[in-house]
């Protein structure tokens, strides 16, 4: 096996050893939390016997190490199992949820991944000068206010001065996908935003490093233009650098989104988990805690990944 | 007849730069003063000087080029006719891509690693529209081929890092040729390679001069290279021009002073001394590889050094000159063997030799940049081992590193300074005061004089004779130089892949009958003489032949 396999096919095992120590953290939390989950089911005026009744049916005499495992192997079987509040099942209400966060983040990951990225090289481009300041200070100022700022401000202008796109970003199944383009423009706009500086600074930083190396002087000896060279030559070896903190924000953009879907009201997971929380409802707690955990685990393995894979002394080996 | 005219014209150049000293003012300084030479086509100028001659920044300066904040700020450059530093950017980027090319000291670091050689060396041409994609790479391919590059087909499609750094010279002069320019800045091409792989790059290059007739300006601090491949030379110092002529009149009557000794440098005459003491060092049969790798990089080797006497190891890059230094200090442990000193056995780990090994046994880097804390004087820098070996304080400390910087040819004065206001030399000077300052027995010089001007390195290299028989400290000599070596070493080591090929007093070693290395080696290093490459070549040639 080459060297490069061997290298991806670690970080592989690596990602799904580290999801498995995840989902073993996770359950032990949610056992450390303080309550009953048939108390809580109940209500302060069951019977004790109502509650060893409910407490065996719902497994909960069992040594937490079984109840680990079992629901374990529940979940590789793609059983979330049920919500403790209205018995809905957690795979199927987690799914339509994660569709929602999904598609929110892609839209905001289009804008801002390919935006961070251009006006990144900009910056570079005309360093120290008043474009590089003017992109550097706005997106910092982006940064600086908090997201639930930003969002009302987009509020106010947009959907009501303006009237361009709604300010309540309600989907529902049978929306074509412009409507829903529609919809989350605006909190994809707030996300764009807040990730977007982390982004482009890195951009600038990382590639403002290559700019130092000897072959960016033989390409400005080739006689190439600023832009060329940027894009050409320092980019691709800048790649690595800016290909995890690019896997951070979109992680983040998953993860990290409640307030922005509070704000616009959209129903992703943000919401389910918060909801959810409130009403103690440990399997789904534990469920969206394990799925944002894969898609963090993820998203960093990827990074991983591509920055390997965008080694050419570990993809063209000797 | 146009060929008689020059194409290249030089007129009165001056370029500076802004400084920006961290105690005083920012100011300007000049790095180029009124300079001025022609050029004709097929002709090739070699510009000689050390470093801060103003060299490389003439050589860019015919790019219309200033490296970092470097400036042009009077003068003219034309280019058949037209003055390239009052052209448009448009017009500069034509300069460059098409008209004149540019070949780096090191292609090692001027190669894009994230692109394949092709696309590298036919890009600036792409770009210009020389000629189409096809006909650039069959152009390439040719190139490749007539600089002597393996598999020309196929060696464009290899990224930098998959060939040597004596292939990739090559692969740089073809870039630079590829879109055949008027004009080609060589500048120290060979300067970073071994001496066996040098004498093939520079007759690869002379060869493609040759048969292109393109004009060439090469840059160099070795007159012995340079005499091999100009025409004329140009001598510079301090960014003015010492002595233009033609080549034989330079090498062999030059009529500056500043000339003169450039021709003259490496002249030290070391007598070898031989003793029957015994052995100070003894290091025997040792074996080591790096953690992790089981490719043995030393191979059974066992060399000594009597007290007060000097071995010299001389090998090429990757010989296994370093590592056995390394092992020596104890930096490494080796799998096999023992190193004697003075009849004790020295562990084998850093961790368990005594206070009294270490200070018996100094060490003096090839980067005196590095190997000194920038945020400490020369006094703290040189007083460290004072108080760490012997505990002196107070007066008696600064009188020991008065008398310290006096055996380096130092006033007083430097005793407050940091390194960042020394010279190169003057700082390899205090690494040295650094090391006599624990009494060592024994020092490791490792690449000493590599970094340093030939002018400068003779002056640390008298030193360390001179110290040597004051103190009577014996040296391991790590150099890839052959001229050192000649000039300091009592006896010789030659490595090569980690072996001892050849090993003995000066004298035997450097008398033939030779083995093949060693013979390659010494025949390797370019001589003071006009013509030296040919007949080295050919020497080559019939050898292979006879074989």
């Amino acid at each position: 096996m080459s060297h490069l396999l061997k290298l991806l096919a670690q970080r592989v095992v690596l990602g799904f050893l580290l999801l498995l120590a995840v989902s073993a953290l996770i359950f032990m939390g949610t056992e450390i939390l303080p309550g009953d989950v048939a108390q809580s089911i109940l209500g302060q005026s069951a019977t004790p016997e109502a509650l060893a009744n409910l407490r065996r049916d719902l497994g909960l005499n069992e040594p937490a190490l079984t109840r680990y495992f079992s629901w374990l192997g529940n979940l590789l079987q793609g059983d979330l199992g049920t919500a403790l509040t209205n018995g809905a099942d957690i795979s199927s209400s987690i799914g339509k949820r994660l569709y929602n966060t999904v598609f929110l983040a892609s839209v905001a990951a289009v804008l801002a991944v390919p935006l961070a990225l251009v006006l990144g090289m900009l910056a570079v481009r005309y360093r120290n000068r008043w474009p590089d300041k003017l992109i550097s200070g706005s997106t910092l100022a982006f940064i600086s206010l908090p997201e639930f700022f930003i969002g009302y401000l987009l509020i106010y202008f947009v959907a009501v001065k303006l009237g361009w796109f709604p300010s309540v970003a309600t989907v529902f199944e049978s929306m074509s996908f412009a409507e829903r383009l529609s919809a989350v423009a605006l909190p994809a706009t707030t996300l764009t935003l807040v990730v977007l500086a982390h982004m482009m600074r890195m951009t600038r930083a990382a590639i403002l490093n290559v700019m130092q190396s000897a072959y960016i002087e033989t390409a400005e000896l080739k006689g190439l233009t600023g832009f060329k060279i940027i894009f050409r030559h320092a980019f691709p070896n800048a790649i690595a650098p800016i290909v995890n903190v690019v896997m951070l924000n979109l992680a983040y953009l998953i993860v990290g989104v409640v307030v922005v879907e509070v704000i616009f009201v959209y129903p992703g997971m943000g919401q389910y988990l918060v909801d959810h929380v409130a009403k103690r409802d440990v399997p789904v707690v534990q469920a969206c805690g394990l799925v944002f955990a894969a898609f963090y685990i993820f998203l960093n393995m990827l990074a991983d990944i591509i920055a390997i894979v965008s080694n050419p002394r570990l993809r063209h080996p000797k | 007849m146009a060929t008689d005219a020059a194409f290249l014209e030089v007129r009165n150049l001056q370029i500076g730069a802004t400084v920006y000293p961290p105690d005083a003012k920012p100011h300007d300084i000049r790095i180029v003063e009124g300079v001025s030479f022609d050029l004709q086509k097929g002709r090739v100028l070699g510009l000689i000087g050390e470093s801060g001659a103003g060299k490389s920044t003439i050589g860019l300066a015919t790019l219309a080029y200033g490296r970092g904040g470097v400036q042009i700020t009077g003068g003219e450059i034309f280019l058949h006719g037209e003055d390239i530093l009052s052209a448009g950017k448009k017009s500069v980027r034509t300069t460059r891509g098409s008209k004149v090319c540019y070949v780096a000291q090191s292609a090692a670091a001027a190669f894009n690693p994230a692109h394949r050689l092709i696309d590298q060396v036919i890009e600036a041409s792409l770009e210009n529209k020389v000629a189409s994609k096809s006909v650039l790479t069959q152009r390439a391919i040719t190139l490749f081929e007539s600089l002597g590059l393996p598999d020309p087909q196929h060696i464009g499609s290899r990224y930098p890092h998959q060939v040597s750094g004596g292939q990739l010279q090559r692969v740089m002069t073809a870039m630079a040729l590829c879109s055949q320019p008027d004009l080609i800045v060589f500048d120290e091409p060979t300067t970073a390679l071994d001496v066996t792989t040098q004498i093939d790059v520079l007759a690869a290059i002379r060869h493609a001069i040759q048969k292109t007739g393109v004009a060439a300006l090469y840059i160099s601090h070795d007159l012995a290279v340079v005499a091999q491949i100009a025409d004329e030379m140009m001598v510079l110092r301090h960014g003015k021009v010492v002595e233009h002529g033609d080549s034989r009149q330079i090498i062999e009557s030059p009529r500056q002073e500043y000339t003169q000794a450039l021709v003259n440098v490496r002249a030290i005459d070391h007598p070898p001394s031989t003793t029957d003491a015994a052995p100070l060092l003894k290091v025997g049969n040792i074996t080591a590889s790096y953690p992790g790798s089981d490719v043995a990089v030393l191979r059974d080797v066992s060399v000594q050094i009597q007290p007060g006497q000097t071995l010299a190891v001389v090998g090429e890059s990757g010989s296994g000159k370093s590592t056995l230094a390394r092992v020596i200090t104890g930096l490494l442990s080796p799998s096999e063997g023992v190193v004697t000193f003075d009849d004790r056995v020295l562990s084998k780990s850093l961790g368990g030799r005594s206070r009294d090994d270490l200070r018996e046994l100094q060490m003096i880097y090839q980067m005196a940049d590095v190997a000194m804390n920038p945020r400490q004087t020369v006094a703290t820098i040189i007083g460290r081992p004072l108080s760490f070996y012997f505990g002196l304080r107070g007066k008696q400390k600064r009188q020991r590193i008065a008398q310290l910087l006096e055996s380096i040819e130092l006033g007083p004065e430097y005793a407050d300074r940091y390194p960042a206001e020394l010279s190169g030399g003057q700082k390899q000077r205090v690494c040295i005061a650094r090391a006599l300052a624990a009494k060592p027995r024994l020092i490791i010089c490792d690449e000493v004089t590599s970094a340093l001007d030939p002018l400068i390195a003779d002056g640390i290299l008298k030193l360390l004779l001179n110290l040597q028989q004051r103190e009577q400290v014996a040296y391991l000599f790590v150099t890839h130089d052959i001229a050192t070596v000649k000039a300091i070493a009592d006896s010789i080591a030659v490595m090569y892949q980690g072996q001892v090929v050849r090993y003995g007093a000066k004298a035997e070693v450097l008398t033939p009958p030779f083995d093949d290395y060693t013979d390659l080696l010494l025949s390797s290093v370019p001589e003071m003489e006009v013509g030296w490459l040919d007949g080295a070549i050919a020497g080559r040639r019939m050898e292979s032949a006879g074989h």
